[in-house]
């Protein structure tokens, strides 16, 4: 069991995604601007790791290259003023939710342009503007978070989501907030990013009773195990949870799994994974399967390559931009700890 | 003259502001039906009805993180966590999330949140129901810490607290439910001030929420022998209002600190700190009456002597005024 889903989502979720691919009224092109929100994430993340050895990126991040299919795939099934929690791998699930990479760039940059103004880096990123209540750096404080937001979206008509790894299944965060969720019928969408290793351990060795998603089952939430390398997949997932979540039939969990092409964080090499688990993950690569299947559904070739050199341009104008912003200065920034 | 008790006051700040505010919820355990295990909130969920006065799950730490994420969303949370000992569970989510996130988010939103428990001994609930968690939180910027001494600023307290646009600690002594006081005069006690509850001239006593009430007998044995003793409720920890304690060190020139807690880690160690950075040649003397360095004890016996009562305090003050005490049998 554990192997099958080390090796990823299983011939029948594979299949099962495919024959629901069609939606109507959903053209190639709607995927294709899936796709490239897809690689605008991993583009951003190359340059985060570029800018990080460069010395311009300080303290520490957690990329999330590979694992781009799951808050696209997710974030499309949203409105714009829906809500999003994060966590400290947590810049895909701000780009998918529409910050602006520049702003999130800066803030990487510790610039005042930063979306935070640069109080916050790579862990805790907020963007209330665009629904994203906040990304949290201790694992599993998303879940609370958006289980508080899911309290507000229900009395104003909105759906709340929250990310959250694998290890954080194993925090009482985790049991305490599905069981709240599910007591109050919230409007909340669970999203476990299982990408296998909670920092540098394999999860299978530290998480009791095989998969995450059938732990719903004890607090008689739907669950549904999800290829998170799959945008189809995942995006069938969150419409149908989404969907769920807002006609008040109250939660869901999504364990979709995936792989991260980093290390855990910066320091991290990513020694401990074995390199054929790695390159079978790999193998499979969100971007390349989602190009395939855009290119099945008959797109040509210079129609996605045009894509790809826009979302190039874009990146490069972001980072040049953040690189040319401002610091912060303390006689002026540093703020306060109350609101007035 | 009409008189208020104190958990009466508690629950009509509650009433008023859900009624004043419809972004107001409040939540916890055995806070609706049941209303409160310290019967402070009876009918407010008849009144209000179940979406805005709610039990929970017994999930402190999602109560809190709930409340968190509400409250950046939109709503008002008011929430009880029933004894201040079990603000150990939600920690992470006031620590790291309600009180950074005005700051860290550049303020992007305000955390409008309450989180009132019952705090304090003397009630020999032992070890895990009887202490005071302000000094737990006091070195984290970003949240305020709160407490009354008697009615009336319990009731304007808690509406200053539930108005604030930032999180707030409300701390309720268990030993102050049952006090019956004088009526507010105002409708709200402004959050971040002290109050001098009794005017003297020869030490000031700084002390907190039950422990202003023991000031204030001391003050009243001392009168025979000739002391005349100010008592400060410093009614706030964070922030902590040290100008007005320096005020009134002007006039003293000495400074007890009473602290239900121990003395080191405590707010009084802290609040002795900055007044005497502040002001060292206005002292003649400072120091801290506190707990010993156990955890509470249960056996009444015990208990009473690890708490710094009112024949403690003004023992204490004798002794380092030099006064052989022409009280001392009483």
């Amino acid at each position: 069991m554990a192997d099958a889903q080390i090796d990823g989502a299983t011939e029948a979720q594979t299949e099962r995604a495919h024959e629901q691919k069609d939606r109507p009224g959903e053209s190639a092109h709607d995927y294709l601007e899936r796709y490239a929100r897809m690689r605008l994430i991993r583009l951003f993340e190359q340059e985060i790791q570029r800018l990080f050895l460069k010395g311009e990126v300080h303290g520490t991040t957690h990329l999330s290259a590979g694992q781009e299919a799951v808050p696209v795939g997710l974030c499309s099934a949203l409105r714009p003023d829906d809500y999003v929690t994060g966590t400290y791998r947590g810049h895909g699930h701000a780009l998918a939710k529409g910050t602006d990479p520049e702003a999130l760039a800066a803030e990487m940059l510790g610039r005042a342009t930063g979306v935070c103004g640069g109080r916050a880096g790579s862990m805790n990123v907020v963007d209330l503007a665009h629904g994203l209540v906040g990304c949290f750096g201790i694992v599993g404080g998303s879940i609370a978070a958006g289980t508080g937001a899911a309290m507000s979206a229900q009395r104003q008509g909105r759906v709340a989501v929250a990310f959250f790894g694998d290890g954080a299944s194993n925090q009482g965060y985790f049991h305490e907030c599905l069981n709240w969720a599910q007591v109050f019928s919230l409007p909340a969408v669970f999203v476990c990013e299982n990408n296998f290793y909670g920092e540098f351990t394999p999860m299978v060795s530290v998480t009791a009773g095989g998969e995450i998603g059938i732990r719903a089952a004890a607090f008689g939430m739907p669950s549904q195990v999800v290829d998170g390398n799959d945008l189809w997949a995942v995006r069938e997932a969150a419409l149908e949870a989404v969907a769920r979540a807002r006609t008040g039939e109250g939660p869901t969990l999504l364990e979709c799994q995936t792989y991260r092409h980093y290390g855990h964080s910066k320091s991290d090499p990513g020694k401990y994974r074995p390199p054929d688990e790695v390159d079978r993950w790999l193998a499979r690569d969100p971007l390349d399967l989602a190009k395939a299947r855009l290119v099945e559904l008959g797109l040509r070739e210079d129609e996605l390559a045009a894509t790809d050199a826009d979302i190039d341009a874009q990146m490069d104008r972001a980072i040049q931009a953040a690189l040319a912003a401002p610091y912060p200065d303390p006689a002026r920034d540093s703020g306060s700890e109350f609101k007035a | 003259m009409s008189e208020l008790e104190f958990r009466t006051a508690i629950r009509s700040a509650l009433d008023e502001e859900i009624e004043r505010d419809p972004s107001v919820v409040f939540f916890g355990e055995d806070v609706a039906l049941a209303g409160g295990v310290f019967m402070t909130t009876p009918g407010l969920h008849d009144k209000h009805g179940n979406e805005r006065v709610f039990d929970t799950p017994i999930s402190e730490l999602a109560m809190a993180g709930a409340a968190f994420g509400a409250a950046v969303t939109g709503l008002r949370p008011v929430i009880e966590i029933m004894f201040g000992d079990f603000m150990a569970l939600p920690m992470d989510s006031l620590v790291n999330q309600a009180a950074k996130y005005w700051y860290v988010s550049n303020e992007q939103s305000s955390v409008p949140l309450v989180v009132r428990s019952a705090v304090g001994a003397g009630g020999r609930f032992g070890a895990m129901h009887s202490q005071i968690h302000g000094s737990w939180f006091q070195g984290v910027p970003g949240i305020k810490i709160v407490g009354p001494s008697n009615p009336a600023d319990a009731k304007g307290l808690l509406k200053s607290a539930i108005r604030d646009d930032n999180p707030v600690i409300f701390l309720e002594h268990k030993r102050l439910y049952s006090m019956k006081g004088p009526e507010p005069t105002e409708e709200i006690v402004p959050l971040g001030t002290a109050a001098v509850a009794r005017e003297g001239r020869d030490v000031t006593i700084v002390a907190a929420l039950r422990g202003v009430r023991d000031a204030l007998e001391a003050a009243e044995a001392l009168v025979a022998d000739d002391i005349d003793a100010e008592v400060v409720d410093i009614r706030s920890l964070r922030p902590l209002d040290h100008e007005t304690v320096l005020g009134s060190v002007a006039r003293t020139n000495r400074l007890l600190v009473v602290e239900e807690g121990t003395r080191v880690g405590g707010w009084g160690a802290n609040l002795l700190g900055i007044v005497t950075a502040e002001a060292l040649d206005e002292l003649d003397d400072a120091w801290i009456v506190a707990t010993d360095d156990t955890p509470a004890p249960y056996s009444p016996t015990l208990e009473d002597a690890w708490l710094p009562g009112p024949a403690t305090i003004a023992a204490a003050v004798r002794e380092r005024l030099g006064v052989t005490g022409a009280s001392s049998s009483s």
